[in-house]
């Protein structure tokens, strides 16, 4: 067993907190030190904004948890300062091949694109990734940023008023009262804040177990997904494997319904299944065994006054096309900066609603891919397995029927269609891959990248277009960011954002979705459109 | 937009439909089945048209 997930992170301390006579008062606390809570509180801090993070433990998580990490989500931890570190420890791969019964019936090849920093994807182990957020928090805390980790802080009850939230904490030194101005949950699927205070997490569980096991092996097998549906090792069910670093693979082995759940986890149990799938020379060794159902599920809203749910704690899917971590950090992306400005009142609290809109279509749209794919490999009917498995023999002879296994979509970020931060798209004919709505695309700039240049503000990206460098509207303001297509040798740049246009003004909120866009600078129009992105039309 | 035909459009029907048996012919019930579901893929890759597709599901089903 690795030795990280032994070690203390952030071992409880005495908090001044908790011999204050009355009630300290917090600007942002946040429940929960998983992924998600630690990359809002990261965000937080960066922007000046004070926040405490209580967890109940004092570790990184435990288990077989997320492995695939997106281009997407890479690119938000470049901006929270960890993406370096997850691509350089991360396994990049390309390369899936699909098995049915005794054959290979296809391999694919994700072919990136190129004109991007970052990878479309790399798999790294999840306690990775939450040392190396808790190693970004340790380096904000030196340079003297507000924000503090608190291990063993348990909260227990949850006191809701108009103009902030109160909380009562347990440690082992006893409980104590603790105020906040705005809370945001991220305390995960099983989230004790979301029951505290009543609320409701509906959706679908899929009547189904998986083994889900991480091995350490030295084995010969290439970098790349492997998915089985119906293997000779796992008649009726499907399976995968897939490399993590450090030599350790992940193994996820569907089940079926009616298991006994301990017995299956012993490694008595475990070690001949997996010996039937990689051979019975090879030598492994167990480093997880955990056994998963899987559930879809969101919450009716993510927003309840003060409270902010994001992460597990507001939607659930099912691990195929790795929708959870990226999908978080989607949310506190889309939250933080919103906050931040009804914080400074330079917006109105309604701008928070926008966060419960776009991430509830965001939600949604995972929780449709995951639930397909999960249909595609756990067929519940007769004829769903029948026209499943036509769909598998046919991918082998004809490429038609490729498109139509779903062994997991992989994740990509959600475009805000519809959103009224939005203004209308006025650039003809302009690139669909970046219509207002949409994440920003990376493309190459010389020996750079476009996207760490916008940064964490509101840009008025300009391609060959004259604009003023500084807008100020009603306490936003707007840096203008100069390219020209020259920029980009490749055309790139000129590809995603122009189109066939020769120029192009571009409105970018802080979380990089473009806002609004057009061909040429209209101080009118693109003062409209930095109100209607802050909620204030 | 296409419309789905719904009108005889097959010519030399009872050719058409002689072929469709004896493709079956052998077959046992799951074999059957299979071909059955292999064959509506091909003809609905084929098709391609999301809203034919759509429009034949539905008449299929006596829905429309
Ligand atoms: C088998 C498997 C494979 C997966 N694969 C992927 C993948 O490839 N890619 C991907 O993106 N996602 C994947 N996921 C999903 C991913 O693991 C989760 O989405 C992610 O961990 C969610 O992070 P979170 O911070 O919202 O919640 P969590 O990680 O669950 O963290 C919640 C935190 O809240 C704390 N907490 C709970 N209650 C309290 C309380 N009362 N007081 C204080 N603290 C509390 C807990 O201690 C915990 O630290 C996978 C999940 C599983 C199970």
């Amino acid at each position: 067993m690795n030795k990280i997930f032994e070690v203390p992170l952030y071992a409880y301390e005495r908090s001044p907190d908790q011999d204050a006579s009355s009630p300290a008062r917090h600007k942002v606390i946040v429940i929960g030190a998983g992924p998600i809570g630690l990359a809002a509180a990261i965000d937080l801090a960066q922007q000046g904004i004070e926040v405490v993070v209580l967890d109940d433990n004092d570790k990184v998580s435990f288990g077989s948890r997320a492995v695939c990490y997106a281009k997407r989500p890479l690119e938000i931890l470049d901006r929270l300062g960890c993406g370096q570190p997850m691509v350089d420890k991360g396994v990049e791969w390309n390369l899936g091949k699909v098995f049915f019964d005794d054959r290979q019936v296809y391999d694919f090849n994700l072919l990136p694109e190129d004109g991007h920093q970052r990878p479309a994807f790399i798999n790294l182990q999840q306690y990775y990734f939450e040392e190396y957020l808790v190693n970004r928090v340790r380096e904000l805390q030196e340079a003297g940023a507000p924000i503090e980790i608190r291990g063993r802080n348990k909260v227990e009850a949850i006191g809701t008023h108009a103009d902030h939230v109160k909380l009562e904490v347990e440690t082992p030194e006893g409980s104590y009262t603790v105020e906040a101005d705005w809370l945001i949950a991220c305390d995960g699927a099983g989230s004790p804040v979301r029951s505290m205070l009543g609320l409701d997490f509906v959706g679908r569980v899929f009547e189904d177990n998986f083994l889900i096991a991480d091995v350490i092996m030295d084995a010969g097998f290439p970098t790349e997904r492997w998915f089985w549906f119906d293997p000779p090792f796992n008649r009726g069910q499907s399976a995968l494997l897939h490399k993590q670093p450090d030599n350790v693979w992940r193994i996820d082995l569907q089940l079926g319904w009616d298991i006994d759940k301990e017995r299956e986890k012993r490694p008595e149990n475990v070690i001949p299944r997996l010996k039937a799938m990689l051979g019975e020379d090879v030598q492994f060794e167990l480093e997880w065994v955990s056994i998963y159902t899987f559930q879809c599920r969101r919450m009716e809203k993510f927003r309840h006054g003060r409270v902010l749910f994001a992460g597990d704690a507001a939607h659930q899917v099912s691990p195929f096309g790795a929708r959870g971590a990226n999908s978080g950090l989607q949310d506190t992306d889309n939250l933080i900066w919103k906050l931040k400005l009804v914080m400074e009142g330079k917006a109105p609290e309604s701008l928070l609603d926008s966060y419960d809109m776009e991430r509830i279509h965001g939600a949604d749209e995972n929780i449709l891919n995951s639930s397909r794919s999960t249909d595609f490999i756990t067929p519940k009917s007769e004829m769903s397995r029948v026209l499943r498995d036509a769909v598998l023999d046919l991918s082998e002879q004809y490429e038609f029927a490729r498109p139509l296994v779903n062994s997991g979509r992989l994740s990509v970020p959600c475009t805000y269609d519809g959103s009224p931060l939005n203004s209308a798209d006025a650039l003809l004919d302009g690139p669909a891959r970046t219509r207002p709505g949409s994440p920003c695309l990376d493309a190459p700039l010389g020996d750079g990248f476009l996207l760490p240049k916008l940064g964490d503000k509101f840009i008025l990206l300009t391609i060959d277009a004259d604009a003023p460098d500084l807008i100020e509207e009603e306490g936003i303001e707007v840096t203008r960011l100069a390219l020209s297509v020259k920029d980009d040798p490749t055309m790139e740049l000129k590809r995603r954002y122009l189109g066939d246009n020769d120029s192009a003004v571009y409105l970018i909120r802080p979380d990089q979705h473009v806002a609004a866009r057009r061909a040429t600078f209209d101080e009118t129009q693109f003062r409209h459109a930095i109100r209607r992105a802050t909620g204030k039309e | 937009m296409s419309d789905l035909t719904l009108t005889p459009n097959i010519a030399g029907a009872d050719d058409f439909y002689a072929e469709l048996l004896a493709a079956h012919e052998g077959l046992d019930k799951s074999a059957s089945d299979a071909l059955n579901a292999r064959l509506v893929l091909v003809l609905a890759n084929h098709i391609g048209d999301r809203a034919v597709l759509s429009k034949a599901l539905k008449a299929a089903a006596f829905k429309e």
